[in-house]
């Protein structure tokens, strides 16, 4: 009778589950003995081959399958080329070209007459050259761009902004950083809408798009750059590419979202309307969707700046660049300037298309021609005042015009203050910072890495799959299984192991903060305003800027990466802490008051289980925040999946292979986490009856 | 003259092999036995005329198939089975060009949630359907201005459907549904989203429309009372089948099924009943000063029917010629039962 007993309370309890999964699990742990003959320790590495696979369907798309008769033009015959190698290139001219007109349109010089007639015509007619736009032009027209979205405030964020580049001497990088995000983002914004329209309108396409999108947006920026680079070459185009395939998911998604939204009754409307199927579309659907797709080109402008550096690997100039150059000679002071220009034209960009998605059309205003196109001629007659004054004082200086750009070796620069600070930091806590970092590495994380390592293969597969059973079915412990059993079977197990270690760290500690600062702040309505405020604010931030300062507190470890990703992670934590606070009804809290529950009882016995599922939710986002910023940690040396994704960067000739195995592995790390998390989410919302 | 709306026999059910399925049951479905399979029946094997001017009421609660009767007659979503003629033609044969074309001139359409566009003025919105025919926008705002008018939103042209009250929204929805001046009117629940002063309010106003317009009226409802005060005819609904269809008095006083009957128990007689319905034959006795017309609801005229304390004479409206009489004993009958 006892036992029975005992069965039913497992079999009823998730608690009592998960506490015999961990007794299961440490009996594994510590029975397995640790020999690389043991099947159950380490399985067989047979999916050796994959990346060689990879490898070579790259080398023969590009040189092999498909052959055209191609006539080239300097050895004046036919010659036999690849089609998707000549795709790719078409591809890479064409970006290419959008990028450097725009650029050279903005920066000046010779390039631009280049791009459109031949080179011995210009050096024929060398008196030509297009004049740049100088960069007072460009404040005054982010200030009359800022003030015509959305009044003073966001006109003085423009120019201020816009001046502080200038005068700091980062026009040209930041001219060119924005000539690449003004090329990228329509095409993400185009190819994102289509995909998201068809999705909407072909729950075929929809479905299968999902695992698609799901893999794009969890693998590590820096696995796709290896193939980018040997299918399209460097280069800015490649630097696009690379940020197209990373922003085009959000904007998707967003679409699909923003048309599913839209209440069944509106699209009756139209039809009993009369609408035809494009009218249907574009006069109801779209508009009706706006605010959403709006929203998704916001994020899509987002991913194009935190793209910067990443892109700048792949040869895209600007402001990536600089920051990479200075981070690479250890300038801090000049890493942290690049860096906040970055910011800068993130926070710009940001409010701009906010205030534009928020900006409604008043039809029935009776304006002149002047009155409605005033701030356009503002700003065409201050480019032509402006370039003018620029032009003429052109004999007034020597050598540079400062009116035109000011370079960046003449620009004030506060670099040495933080250079200086950076080091009095260095020199004051160096002990403690020294002694804390050497406490963490020694008795928390060295540690718990050794355990991630010694861990039998077989105890990880049980810890998972059974976790993955008792939230969901005996589907889930498959998927999860087989995502699992993919990696378990590569060379990369240990590496695997790593990435974990790391990627669980900087969660748990993320999610913590997260929960911990959401509930003290989120609270009460105007605390939680706030700190969503703060939660847009550090949003806005690249991931790359993170780890400028803990590098140079913590030095090239583990630790500087695990806190730049527990920062970063903590973000979308706390964001989804507060959300789920907010979902909490006032009527539960009113009843809770009038049972007298104190402020302790009313967190854990209210507000934690109803905000659950929300709450899960954030730390689902917090798991694919913290694997970029792991892997990102490469960058400074560590030894994960990171490190050798890192490394094939180097060797383009078959690093294509290796990236993308090991990106695909991270991202499928990440979707195991998704899983278990996500069905531990729904499970708790139909307990709660909110699903 | 052929009826504006006739439907024959017409099923919707949503599922899986929901055709299979239907083909199998030879025409009589078993809801029950529909479900066990993985389907569901929204409409039941409906079939009713509907005539020109006329307005009938669907009435159901929530889940009694009358939504989706409506969207099947619309064609907003297919008909599994049967036929629906909308002046002769069958809308369920007809290719996505035809029903365009039938949509832009003889049909209108409100909707519960009001369904207006949320990117588009007052104006913007009621000219849509205008400027979607192709129809300039000087002629397409002119006529929605008139429209505005005739709505009583006149000052608000501009305004955006989120700056309007719920029972102006729907003011602009039913002006919308009239722009193209279809024959055909729909009306989805169009009133249950309002406060019950605006209802009032909004079913006064509708009956005002009605008196001007005179359109066929397709109204579903899930308010008995809306239905009672609105309707020629009435057709109750559950599980998809047409459980009693006639006109208001015959269903108060003749319910058909017990579940007709539970709407009709707590309704006051006086409200519902015409004359008509309880007068009695020609009296010679009758008084010579008085008298009421046969489609006078009974409440309106009750007391002077009771004043007068004598038998009064009965008259056709159309004609006034004496159709019978009516004793002030059954006046009291229906007012104070036994």
């Amino acid at each position: 009778m006892v036992d029975r007993n005992y069965i039913g309370i497992v079999k009823n309890s998730k608690p009592a589950q998960f506490g015999l999964l961990i007794f299961i699990f440490l009996t594994l742990y510590f029975l397995i003995p640790q020999s690389e003959n043991n099947y159950l320790w380490r399985l067989p590495s047979l999916l050796k081959g994959i990346p060689l696979a990879i490898n070579n369907v790259i080398f023969n798309a590009l040189y092999e399958w498909f052959p055209l008769k191609v006539w080239d033009p300097v050895f004046e015959m036919y010659e036999e080329k690849a089609a998707f190698r000549e795709f790719t290139k078409a591809v890479s001219q064409g970006l290419l070209f959008l990028i450097t007109v725009v650029r050279e349109l903005l920066l000046g010089g010779d390039k631009i007459i280049d791009v459109f007639v031949n080179d011995a015509w210009l050096k024929e007619n060398d008196w030509l050259s297009w004049p740049a736009l100088p960069w007072t032009a460009t404040t005054v027209g982010a200030f009359l761009l800022g003030y015509q979205l959305n009044g003073i405030r966001l006109g003085l964020l423009g120019g201020i902004g816009a001046l502080y580049i200038s005068v700091f001497g980062n026009y040209v990088p930041s001219i060119q950083t924005l000539s690449f995000v003004l090329i990228t983002t329509p095409i993400c914004f185009v190819l994102g809408l289509s995909f998201g329209i068809w999705g909407y309108l072909d729950k075929k396409v929809e479905t299968a798009l999902q695992p698609v999108l799901n893999v794009m947006q969890t693998m590590p920026q820096f696995a796709y750059l290896v193939p980018i680079i040997a299918l399209f070459g460097l280069g800015d185009h490649a630097g696009s590419i690379a940020t197209i395939i990373i922003a085009t998911p959000p904007m998707i998604r967003n679409t699909i979202l923003g048309l599913k939204r839209i209440s069944p009754e509106v699209v009756e409307a139209g039809l009993m309307s009369g609408c035809t199927k494009p009218q249907l579309l574009f006069q109801v659907l779209i508009p009706a969707a706006r605010r959403d797709i709006l929203n998704g080109v916001n994020t899509v402008i987002m991913q194009c700046l935190a793209m910067v550096v990443i892109a700048s690997f792949v040869g895209a100039k600007g402001l990536g660049l600089n920051l990479k150059i200075a981070l690479n000679s250890l300038k801090i002071g000049k890493a942290a300037e690049a860096g906040l220009c970055i910011v800068i034209i993130a926070v710009i960009l940001d409010r701009f298309t906010k205030a534009w998605a928020d900006k409604q059309k008043n039809y029935f205003e009776n304006l002149s021609f002047i009155q409605r196109y005033k701030f356009l001629i503002i700003f065409a007659f201050s480019i032509v005042i402006f370039s003018i004054v620029a032009f003429i004082s052109d004999g007034y200086f020597d050598k540079i015009n400062y009116l035109y750009v000011i370079p960046i070796e003449k620009g004030l620069t506060i670099a040495h203050f933080i250079d200086a600070g950076v080091d009095w930091v260095w020199e004051t806590f160096f002990y403690s910072l020294n002694s804390f970092n050497k406490f963490l590495l020694t008795q928390v994380l060295g540690p718990m890495k050794q355990a991630y390592l010694g861990m039998p293969v077989i105890a990880t597969f049980t810890l998972a799959m059974g976790a993955a059973f008792i939230v969901g079915n005996i589907r889930t412990a498959l998927i999860v299984g087989g995502m699992l059993l993919f990696i378990a079977l590569s060379e990369y197990w240990d590496r695997a192991l790593i990435t974990m270690y790391m990627g669980s760290f900087a969660v748990i500690m993320a999610s913590l903060n997260g929960i911990i600062l959401g509930s003290i702040f989120g609270r009460t309505e105007r605390g939680g305003r706030i700190l969503l405020s703060f939660c847009d604010f550090f949003e806005t931030f690249p991931s790359f800027v993170y780890l400028i300062p803990v590098i140079f507190l913590f030095n090239i470890t583990d630790t500087s990466v695990l806190i730049a990703a527990i920062v970063y992670a903590t973000v979308p934590a706390t964001r989804y802490t507060v959300w789920g606070l907010k979902s909490v009804p006032l009527s539960l809290h009113e009843a809770g008051t009038m049972s007298g529950v104190s402020a302790f009882q009313r967190w854990t016995n209210i507000e934690i289980p109803i905000a659950f599922p929300t709450v899960m939710l954030g730390v689902n986002q917090t798991v694919v925040f913290s694997l970029q910023m792991v892997i990102l940690g490469a960058l400074i040396g560590t030894e994960d999946l990171g490190q050798i994704i890192f490394g094939a960067l180097s060797r383009t000739k078959d690093g294509a292979g290796v990236a993308l195995t090991l990106g695909i592995f991270v991202s499928l790390i990440a979707i195991c986490v998704d899983v278990i998390v996500r069905n531990w989410a729904e499970d708790r919302k139909k307990a709660l009856g909110l699903a | 003259m052929s009826p504006t709306i006739s439907c024959n026999s017409v099923y919707k059910i949503f599922g899986p092999n929901a055709n299979r399925l239907l083909s199998e049951s030879n025409g009589s479905v078993d809801a029950k036995k529909f479900q066990e399979a993985g389907c569901i029946v929204g409409v039941n094997n409906a079939s009713f005329d509907v005539n020109k001017g006329e307005m009938l009421v669907v009435m159901g609660l929530s889940g009694s198939g009358k939504s989706t009767l409506l969207r099947c007659i619309s064609r907003l979503t297919d008909a599994t089975a049967g036929k629906i003629l909308i002046d002769g033609d069958d809308i369920c044969l007809m290719n996505n060009k035809q029903l365009v074309e039938l949509r832009r001139e003889k049909m209108g359409m409100v909707f519960q949630n009001f369904a207006l566009l949320p990117h588009k003025t007052v104006i913007e919105n009621i000219a849509f359907p205008l400027q979607v025919k192709g129809i300039s926008t000087d002629n397409s705002m002119y006529k929605a201005l008139e429209m505005v008018e005739l709505v009583g939103l006149k000052g608000r042209e501009n305004y955006f459907p989120r700056e309007l009250s719920g029972g102006q929204q729907q003011r602009v929805g039913i002006a919308r549904s009239l722009a193209v001046e279809p024959d055909i009117w729909f009306l989805d629940e169009p009133f249950s989203a309002l406060d019950p002063l605006i209802r009032k309010e909004m079913q006064d106003e509708f009956l005002r429309l009605q008196g001007v317009l005179n359109k066929t009226i397709m109204f579903v409802t899930h308010d008995f009372d809306e239905a009672l005060r609105l309707a020629d005819r009435i057709a109750i609904m559950k599980d998809g089948i047409i459980e009693q269809l006639d006109t208001p008095g015959n269903i108060v006083l003749n319910p058909a099924t017990d579940y007709v009957k539970k709407f009709t128990e707590d309704v006051p007689r006086e409200k519902v009943l015409r004359i008509e319905s309880i007068m009695d034959a020609q009296d010679p006795n009758a008084s010579d000063t008085l008298e009421v017309s046969k489609d006078d609801i009974i409440e309106t005229v009750a007391e002077k029917i009771l004043n007068s304390k004598e038998i009064i004479k009965v008259t056709d409206p159309k004609d006034k010629s004496i159709v019978g009489s009516i004793n002030p004993s059954k006046v009291i009958k229906v007012l104070f039962g036994g």
